[in-house]
């Protein structure tokens, strides 16, 4: 029998499962148990081995990523957690940057710390920016903490001193003192969770690592014995937020790095296609219920970004959350999906989200009592979905209620139609998607010229063609089995680790023997991670250094040679941050002297390389039969006209249809716009072109 | 069909509009991103927006702070006086930061950009930042007039046609004590509205237009009547309002008439006090700026910024008067005043709509500039050591003040939008070390809803040397005001370690040994502070923000010994109040 190999992704609502054996795929969906969502996870694996026909022994490998840690925060259901930090900063999770996220808005609500103000325990203690100790720790008033720490029932401690990341002696020593006289409580180290500047990120990181530290420890613990009871002995790796694999050590000690896992796994889905079809750069859009993602993607592998904000108050506000400063993929979350709802703003604007009617009530076109018109009330009233054959016709579509609620809502207040009012509907969500995406771009340094957008998820494929026209991209493709694209994506995810310290120094008084002894500590740490659960296999090391001209605010990542650095290196790594900010911001600053902040190590598993599919000789492409022709209102011109309607799972390779055109599926439709020619390839995904 | 037309023309002219907001915002990243000064790109005291060939602006980056928003929509216009659009051409760049055609103080650079379509000038992109140091005295209150406060630069060209002006930079360079610095934000700048005009003439392309004028005309129309039905929901009346600050010499009484017309809000500033001899006056554009912030928070604060949304507000200045400073009157830290006016907008409309407006807060931001090393301590004192040269700006602030249903917000910028820098990048730049930043007890005003909690920061140099700060502080003689019963915020403070109590404004030197202790204020709370939720009253009790005692003596609550609320006490002391 051949080996297999298993991918368990729970979300919020569905737990989704994939296994590959042999080049065979079998996938299941069951619901999330959320007291104990292993008994979910349990279930489908039952379900799963029974239909693939494999035993559990068969299985050599079992991939988990899971949103628990990222839940548990924004329900606030961690474990009692307190905070032990320097005299004199014991508010510098609940100060932040002291700003507001919304100018104009008096009534905002600042996330609750994690951690309340009684909780945060301050010890004497301090060192300066290069850890020189000026104040010794008072190691009498740490154990002087202990009977309140016992009397609160403080399940997790999280340690978070000033410029710890440059010398971590004094949270060792309050670690060890902890250790002893309560040894059974767990505790994050800030110099261990995330050893980089800045305070506010490095104290929020920790804090949040011990939240989640105790139940997601216990929860993977009992995951582990429930699949060895099963009879699944192959070990477990979880899914980071950084789009790697690790351990179930790793991942009990620093639980925080798997928060997103799941979106990670989308991205990696899409990095996997890409590489599949030879994409050099893409555009992963992912379009759900209610929201949507997009993330970038070059060389096949997905962006990454160091910092990341969870549990937003202000809807999808940047800086309403809790920072994270981990290795993430870096993705924008729009509050844009199919459930996203419209109104018409006091300047008898259309606007649409990030109000959500969910999944209940859902869109008023779903008759169970949604009043408002969302996304997909405007999407069925243009004509882009049959009523009754929507999600593979497990949910009837009321068109009567969708336009009601469009007039009442939208058209009303413009004087628009219900289609015309759709019309507005569908333009302003792919508009706000696009600016979305263009800023994020921007941010990032890139552009859309040449890039392929990679669309799935129930409403990616809807909106890919007018996302693409806006943004620029003129390419799309639509893969297959996108309803559980992230489980797919575990199975692509290489084994890595990252690791990221900061040492600062400028380019002028570049210390190589410094630099080279802490890339070598970096790269050993990786390894030792990797190690584990690499099983002998081949690894490459990236190394990158974020620095930034002397005095400016965002450093870019340079990428340095893998080799023991000499002082010869020092123009070479010169000559390339000149490169990386010219590619960034046009216009280099003569004269000036460059920092280092920080370095990050990055070991991984080699991704297998995989052939694109073969093209056929143009001559061989037939044109697709469609099974009949529906009236689509398309959104560029207004114009009204029959399209035609294909069935995806009668498409054979190498077909090509011309736009405008609708092709369905169960999960979702591709819409083909007037202008696009679509050709199913050698894998079975549908590339949309649009025309010169 | 001719209604469909029109109807889609509409939803397109909508779509536009969202995209213009969008490209202004793009620009203001690529300003953040790439600015050199602190202020800038971890502080963001910016804004970026895009004007119509009238010098009308169309739409301006969400990114930003108020005190930018309507002083540089003003000053465009006088960019345009000196250069006519006719004699603009590709790769041009404007700049000035002269403070009465731009945001109102020398540490401000202002620069316009024109973007050209197809050849033909269609718009103009403008952006304001504040910059770390731009020569004279720096950032404080000291000078006597705007000649000792930095290098005043003309509105010039800082790029001819793509070609740097080298004898602009040059003076640039030498005039300042962070040349590289200065010169990579002006840079940036000039990037930021390139980016922006590379944006909208793709933006053009796409929506094939030739002109920006119809869409401007459809922003403006559409922000004018919104604004207008806004504020058709205000009470029509006359409404009044004062508030002090601790001033330089003395204190300063900043008054408003405030009244709500059919298709205006006109304030007028009569019975405000006259100039001061000190850089804490106000140019008019400034004024105007955070009058506007104000009153726009509470009657129109969905409403995006363009020149329409902004024109029906109105202020009418006296001459002479603290707001209304002319040139060449010292305007360094207009904003310790200038922050005030939200406050009295505020007070004012209160009297209209009690429901919508917050008590009075800190405020005024607690910037303290710091300086050591041979510019304060000389080249040598004997023997003893000097700290190395530095000088740097943090942005502080106390709390904001109670608001109708929810508490202030503890330590946090308002009406400033700017953002504090970690501790730990401060002392990364320079070598003071702050001993204490954390929330000031018993600070924040009582109230049904309380005052956001000051805070406390105590800052030294390594090994304790001498250092200076050039202080700018305010609401140490005039604490912040409760509404409806509300009590003060607690007043700030500005003392020595040593127990020496410094003055609010000024350069002072911290000596050897001793450390610039720092108390900011707390916002003031609002309603009678007896009818308080108890239980908010144990928890702030618990969390160290409120004293027991003060639990009892102005909240009327009694707790028990495990910090619970004592229900029967409770009731019996709020009967006896």
């Amino acid at each position: 029998m051949q080996s297999a190999r298993l991918a368990v992704d729970i979300g919020g609502t569905f737990t989704d499962l994939a296994l590959e054996q042999g080049g065979r795929r079998t996938t299941a969906k069951v619901l999330t148990t959320p007291a104990a969502p292993e008994q979910g996870v349990m279930e489908g694996f039952q379900t799963i081995i029974r239909a693939a026909g494999v035993a559990p022994s068969d299985i050599e490998l079992i991939i988990h990523g899971t949103t628990l840690a990222t839940n548990a925060v924004i329900e606030r259901k961690g474990a009692r957690t307190a905070l032990i930090t320097t005299e004199g900063f014991r508010d510098v999770i609940a100060m932040g940057n002291e700003s507001r996220y919304d100018q104009y808005d008096l009534n905002i609500v600042l996330p609750e710390p994690l951690v309340p103000r009684y909780l945060r325990l301050p010890v004497p203690e301090r060192l300066d920016n290069t850890g020189k100790v000026l104040r010794p720790l008072d190691e009498a008033a740490v154990l002087a903490l202990i009977p309140l720490l016992k009397q609160e029932n403080v399940e997790s401690i999280a340690v978070g001193l000033l410029h710890a990341f440059v010398n971590p002696v004094h949270e060792r020593r309050i670690q060890a003192i902890l250790r002893q006289e309560l040894p059974d409580v767990p505790v994050s180290l800030s110099s261990e969770v995330s050893p980089e500047m800045r305070e506010w990120e490095r104290f929020s990181t920790t804090v949040a690592n011990a939240y989640v530290q105790p139940m997601m420890a216990r929860y993977l613990r009992r995951l582990e014995s429930d699949l060895h009871a099963a009879g699944a002995t192959a070990p477990l790796f979880l899914m980071m937020s950084g789009g790697g694999l690790t351990t179930i050590e790793t991942a009990c000690r620093f639980p925080i790095r798997l928060v997103e896992s799941g979106p990670a796994g989308g991205a990696i889905f899409s990095a996997h296609i890409a590489r599949e079809c030879g994409l050099d750069s893409v555009l992963s859009f992912d379009m759900g219920g209610t929201t949507a993602k997009v993330c970038l993607i070059d060389g096949y592998k997905p962006q990454t970004a160091r910092t990341f904000e969870v549990a937003r108050v202000g809807r999808f506000r940047k800086g309403s959350g809790l920072p994270l400063r981990i290795p993430v993929i870096e993705m924008v979350e729009i509050g844009a999906g199919g459930g996203s709802i419209a109104h018409v703003d006091t300047m008898g604007r259309i606007g649409v989200g990030p109000e959500s009617a969910g999944a209940d009530p859902g869109p008023a076109c779903y008759g169970r009592g949604g009043m408002h018109p969302a996304v997909t009330d405007a999407n069925l009233s243009l004509g882009r979905y049959d009523p009754s054959r929507f999600a593979g016709g497990s949910i009837k579509l009321d068109a009567g209620a969708a336009r009601d609620a469009l007039l009442a809502d939208v058209g009303a207040k413009l004087g628009l139609t219900a289609e015309l009012a759709a019309l507005g509907v569908v333009e302003m969500v792919d508009e706000n998607m696009a600016n979305a995406a263009r800023v994020h771009a921007i941010e990032s340094g890139k552009t859309y010229e040449g890039r392929t957008l990679i669309a799935f998820g129930g409403g990616g494929p809807v909106h890919a063609c007018r996302v693409a026209e806006k943004v620029g991209i003129n390419r799309v493709l639509v893969p297959s089995g996108a309803g559980v694209g992230s489980a797919i994506g575990f199975l692509r995810a290489p084994v890595g680790y990252e690791v990221v310290r900061s040492l600062y120094q400028r380019f002028s008084t570049f210390d190589v023997a410094a630099v080279n002894d802490l890339l070598e500590d970096m790269r050993s740490e990786a390894e030792a991670a990797v190690e584990k659960g690499s099983f002998g296999a081949p690894t490459v090391e990236t190394r990158t250094a974020y620095m930034r001209y002397v005095g400016q605010g965002h450093e870019i990542p340079v990428p340095l040679p893998n080799q023991v650095l000499g002082v010869e290196d020092i123009a070479l790594i010169r000559e390339r941050y000149d490169e990386q900010y010219a590619r960034f911001f046009d216009r280099p600053v003569p004269g000036s002297d460059v920092e280092i902040m920080s370095y990050a190590v990055v070991v991984t598993t080699v991704t297998a390389e995989v052939e694109p599919p073969p093209r056929p000789d143009s001559l061989f492409t037939t044109e697709a039969t469609p099974v009949r022709t529906q009236l689509v209102r398309d959104t560029t011109t207004g114009a009204v006209s029959p399209w035609a309607i294909y069935d995806r799972a009668s498409l054979v390779p190498w077909v090509t249809i011309a736009g405008p055109a609708i092709v369905t599926e169960d999960e979702t439709s591709t819409l083909i716009g007037p202008g696009w020619t679509a050709m199913v390839n050698g894998l079975g995904y549908i590339e949309l072109t649009r025309d010169a | 069909m001719s209604h469909e037309t029109n109807a889609l023309a509409q939803i397109h002219r909508q779509i536009m509009w969202n995209r213009l907001i969008a490209v202004v915002e793009e620009q203001a990243q690529i300003m953040i991103r790439t600015a050199f000064s602190t202020t800038v790109r971890e502080a963001g005291d910016l804004s970026a927006g895009i004007f119509d060939l009238d010098g009308r602006m169309m739409a301006q980056a969400v990114t930003g702070t108020p005190g930018h928003v309507n002083s540089m929509a003003e000053s465009v216009g006088h960019f345009l006086q000196k250069f006519p659009i006719n004699t603009m051409r590709p790769g041009d760049h404007y700049i000035t930061n002269d403070p009465w055609l731009g945001t109102g103080h020398l540490h401000d650079l202002t620069v316009v950009t024109p973007a050209f379509h197809r050849g033909v000038i269609v718009g103009l992109f403008a952006n304001t930042a504040h910059v770390i140091d731009i020569g004279g005295l720096g950032m404080g209150p000291e000078g006597r007039s705007v000649f000792e406060e930095g290098m005043y630069i003309p509105i010039v060209k800082c790029f001819d046609q793509g070609k740097p002006n080298e004898t602009f930079f040059d003076f640039m360079r030498a005039g300042s004590r962070l040349p590289v610095e200065l010169e990579g934000d002006i840079y940036s700048l000039c990037a930021c509205n390139d980016a922006g005009a590379r944006r909208l003439v793709e933006m053009m392309d796409e929506f094939e237009m030739t002109s920006l004028q119809p869409l401007a005309q459809f922003i403006f129309d559409s922000s004018y009547r919104a604004t207008l039905a806004e504020i058709a929901r205000i009470p029509r009346g006359t409404y009044t309002g004062e508030i002090y600050s601790d001033g330089y010499e003395e204190p300063v009484r900043l008054a408003a008439s405030m009244e709500i017309l059919e298709d205006r809000i006109e304030v007028d500033f009569a019975g405000t006090s006259g100039l001061s001899s000190r850089g804490i006056n106000v140019p008019p554009a400034y004024c105007r700026a955070y009058s506007c912030f104000g009153i726009k928070c509470v009657v129109a604060p969905e409403i995006p910024n363009n020149w329409a949304s902004l024109a029906p507000f109105r202020m009418k200045i006296p001459e002479g008067c603290i707001l209304n400073a002319p040139r060449p009157y010292p305007v360094s830290v207009r904003h310790v005043i200038g922050h005030l006016l939200p406050d009295l907008m505020m007070g004012c409309l209160h009297q209209a709509v009690p429901e919508r407006v917050t008590a009075e807060g800190a405020s005024a931001l607690w910037n303290p500039p710091l300086r050591g090393g041979g510019a304060v301590s000389g080249q040598s004192r004997g023997n003893k050591p000097v700290i190395a040269d530095f000088e740097i700006i943090t942005f502080n602030s106390g709390g904001t003040g109670a608001r109708p249903t929810l508490d202030g917000l503890n330590a946090t910028a308002f009406p400033s939008g700017v953002r504090t820098m970690p501790v730990e990048a401060t002392e990364n730049v320079a070598p003071v070390i702050l001993w204490r930043k954390e929330l000031k007890p018993d600070s924040g005003g009582a109230g049904r809803t309380r005052g956001g909690v000051g805070q406390i920061m105590e800052i030294a140099t390594k090994g304790d040397l001498e250092f200076a700060v050039n202080a700018t502080f305010d609401r140490v003689a005039h604490a912040p005001k409760g509404r409806e019963s509300g009590l003060e915020g607690a007043a700030g403070r500005v003392t020595q370690k040593s127990g020496k109590t410094l003055r609010t404004k000024g350069f002072q030197v911290i000596p050897d040994g001793d450390r610039l202790i720092l108390e900011l204020p707390g916002g003031a709370g609002m309603g009678d502070p007896t009818t308080r939720d108890p239980a908010l009253v144990a928890r702030d009790v618990r969390d160290g923000l409120v004293s027991a005692a003060n639990a009892r003596a102005l909240y009327k609550v009694a707790l028990t010994d495990a910090l619970a609320v004592d229900e029967p006490e409770t009731t019996r002391i709020r009967l006896h109040t």
